[in-house]
């Protein structure tokens, strides 16, 4: 082969890969256009308008690749399997809350772009951005107070690292009025009883109960993870059980629903644990499969929580029996990042 | 199948005598856009590899960073093993374009693997493609230039890299602008361009033989011996690159502190790293060229006063916009000066019939360096806070320029033609 004609080969072959792939790409991307926007969405719609009957409803991230996926869409709670709403707001997490009549939507958000950037944005009732902050990295949780007075997000801290950096959180608390509680590394945290101000401090999966200062969320320092009750007023944070992440107190208060590593390897395997607070008694589920959410309460005896679908990208929300007595069932298919508006 | 006997005889005296000493060679420029596609292949992936893993797959990133880490180490190792079996062989370009290849069937495995241990895999094999291929690579941008432009051949190369490390993401993040879910659009046009990559490389890329030529010039054609490396200027630098590279902590920790104490380096925080990529690849071209003209090791010792003013602007105690611009630029224009001044000084202080394993030491020595010290500084930043750590670093860094550059005299002595160029030369 001479010098021309290895470059006429060499031209041939860049043109016929790079075109063929670009190609494939356009094909792709034309043939979902119909998909990439919802075809059952209404703008302005309301996020998980309420029921006619005035029961709960589920508001999620919808994942079905068919129609309106990452979309915010809603179902009743009575009818998981019915026609869902699909509303014009995408996001990447979603968790959704009732104040006075209103609902209130947080949201998390990959800004896809040129350069993509992260953020979180409170939503009110139309689907319009209240608030917004900037994110460090990959959304992660998100949770409402009840009353829909408080919110609280996580984010991984992604950036562009060179190996170094293991795994790093930043979790940010707020009123939805507007009061910044800032980073849950600026309060002071106990853990067993004693200040610990490590450098490696990482917190993650906030959520809230019925009472506007107390929060549980997880902290983790040298390896360990402890299951932490924060105070807003005091600014402090104190470990209740070593080993519990994402926790999720359930509406009477009673309980907290957690995801808990069962590994013994070094690679972590969660499952969904439940422990009374007044007994101090845990309870590991049934489901055995690999659970990395934060679970939802449906009502006072039901766990929700997405597992990934067969499909890249895919997700569906299961239902297990809150005192461990039954298997999951499946609750929402192609939906993560559940949350129950109650009335 | 490309037949090099007949043709590498042509192009012998061609390329290296005809074309002017300032003009960078054809040779060249393929690599670098070789190294170009197969960037854009590896990092498009990369930069949605933990989006990909945490919201596709539903899995954690946590297990991600870790094995990161020990791929690095992995790399490292296989990086000597590849300059050796190149020079062994006298064939850098058939040890790169094996390299190549391996990164390029990684991808096809991509388009199937589902699991977090199956992605893992997928990425240790690009990573060992990466390390075989990369001083073979280098000796070949050495063996295709004239000393009087390895500097500025260098610089060509690592800016094409550079092009490639910020279109990957790009264009990754363009397909899921238009597509969310569309991950296996980016693993096609990842594997698209890998396969280019390695159809350049084999189609356009001249099968040179460092040993034989040098041999016709001179020397006995001998099999290669690490003896080669005993070469005492080869070892001062090796040296001196293994302290600075203890000292060089890693991007990502210097991103943090940026982070913690300015609100616009904490809103941008995502970026930092596109801002450091566009210094380089402003830089790399101009400080190859100041390398060939004031000499490269004079360049490679003085590069790191731009880490040691990064640290300076992450270690003041304000910050702000333009400190944390300031701190991106001089970053980018620190990797400039080195990295790519560093492989041209290795392929130099080395015969030619161990270009590729000297480059290989050097690199590896370097990337060990700097998982070293990253690790330690992860240890000193856990102990003292990141601000002192950051100063300790610092001030270890300050003494070292002036005792290393003291140190590398000897080896710039040899270098006398380059130190002064001619003033009346046209092109210089």
């Amino acid at each position: 082969m001479n010098r021309r004609t290895r470059i006429a080969a060499a031209a041939i072959s860049t043109t016929v890969l790079l075109g063929g792939a670009a190609a494939y790409c356009v094909l792709a991307i034309v043939e979902s256009g119909a998909a990439g926007a919802p075809a059952t969405a209404h703008s302005g719609d309301a996020i998980g308008a309420p029921e006619p009957d005035g029961g709960a409803t589920v508001v999620f991230r919808n994942t079905d690749t068919a129609d309106g996926y990452g979309f915010v869409a809603s179902v009743a709670a009575q009818d998981p399997r019915g026609d869902r709403a699909i509303s014009d707001v995408q996001c990447d997490r979603v968790y959704a809350a009732t104040a006075a009549g209103a609902t209130r939507t947080i949201c998390l958000r990959i800004d896809r772009g040129i350069l993509t950037t992260f953020s979180a944005n409170l939503l009110d009732e139309t689907g319009s951005t209240t608030r917004t902050w900037p994110l460090p990295g990959l959304p992660s949780r998100a949770r409402l107070s009840a009353d829909g007075a408080l919110v609280g997000f996580t984010a991984f801290v992604t950036g562009e690292s060179y190996g170094s950096i293991d795994f790093s959180t930043a979790t940010q608390l707020s009123t939805t009025d507007g009061t910044d509680f800032g980073n849950l590394e600026s309060f002071a945290l106990l853990i067993d009883g004693r200040p610990n101000s490590a450098v490696d401090r990482n917190f993650w999966g906030a959520t809230f109960t019925s009472d506007d200062t107390v929060f549980y969320a997880t902290a983790a320092t040298g390896g360990d993870t402890w299951l932490v009750r924060g105070d807003l007023a005091a600014r402090t944070l104190t470990s209740v059980r070593k080993g519990a992440e994402c926790p999720s107190v359930s509406p009477d208060g009673t309980r907290i629903a957690y995801k808990k590593n069962v590994s013994t390897g070094a690679e972590a395997r969660w499952s969904i644990a439940v422990l009374d607070l007044a007994t101090d008694k845990e309870t590991l589920m049934p489901d055995d499969r690999n659970i990395d959410d934060q679970v939802e309460w449906l009502d006072d005896d039901t766990l929700l929580y997405a597992l990934p679908g067969e499909r890249a990208g895919d997700s569906d929300v299961w239902a297990m029996p809150a005192d461990g007595s039954g298997a999951p069932e499946l609750f929402i298919a192609h939906a993560s990042s559940p949350s129950v508006v109650r009335r | 199948m490309y037949i090099s006997l007949p043709d590498r005889n042509a192009r012998r005296t061609a390329p290296r005598s005809a074309v002017p000493a300032t003009r960078v060679s054809s040779v060249v420029v393929t690599l670098g856009i070789v190294s170009m596609l197969t960037d854009i292949s590896s990092e498009s992936v990369a930069s949605i590899l933990p989006l990909y893993i945490t919201g596709a797959l539903g899995l954690s990133t946590i297990a991600y960073g870790f094995i990161d880490g020990i791929y690095q180490g992995v790399s490292a190792v296989v990086r000597i093993g590849g300059g050796w079996a190149s020079d062994r062989a006298d064939r850098p370009k058939w040890v790169a374009l094996f390299g190549y290849g391996v990164s390029a069937l990684a991808k096809v495995w991509l388009l199937f693997a589902t699991g977090f241990a199956a992605i893992a895999s997928v990425i240790a094999i690009d990573r060992l493609g990466k390390g075989v291929r990369t001083a073979p690579r280098d000796a070949l941008i050495t063996v295709s230039s004239d000393d009087s432009n390895l500097g500025r051949s260098f610089g060509v190369h690592r800016m094409l890299d550079t092009v490639g490390a910020a279109v990957g993401p790009l264009l990754a993040f363009v397909i899921l602008y238009f597509l969310p879910s569309g991950y296996h659009l980016i693993f096609i046009v990842s594997l698209a361009c890998a396969t280019v990559g390695v159809i350049l490389l084999a189609l356009l890329v001249p099968g040179r033989r460092p040993r034989r030529e040098s041999a016709t010039t001179g020397a006995a054609a001998r099999p290669f011996r690490w003896r080669a490396l005993a070469e005492p200027r080869l070892r001062r630098l090796v040296l001196a690159a293994g302290v600075f590279a203890v000292l060089t902590v890693g991007d990502g920790f210097i991103y943090l502190v940026l982070q913690a104490r300015s609100p616009f380096a904490a809103v941008w925080f995502p970026l930092l790293y596109v801002g450091t990529n566009v210094a380089f690849f402003v830089f790399a071209v101009p400080f190859g060229r100041l390398a060939d003209r004031v000499g490269r090791t004079r360049m490679f010792v003085l590069g790191h006063c731009g880490l040691l003013a990064a640290y300076a602007c992450a270690a003041l105690p304000v910050g702000g916009a333009a400190i944390t611009i300031a701190c991106l630029v001089l970053l980018g224009a620190f990797y400039a000066a080195t990295d790519g001044v560093l492989a041209a000084l290795a392929g130099e202080f080395t015969p030619r019939d161990g270009t590729a394993s000297g480059i290989a030491v050097a690199q590896t020595v370097v990337a060990l360096g700097r998982l070293l010290g990253s690790t330690g500084f992860g240890f000193l930043w856990f102990a003292v806070g990141s601000q002192l750590a950051m100063t300790i670093v610092g001030v270890a860094l300050a003494v070292a320029i002036p005792t290393v550059l003291l140190a590398l005299r000897p080896t710039m002595g040899a270098r006398t033609p380059l130190e002064t160029p001619p003033s009346k030369g046209p092109l210089a």
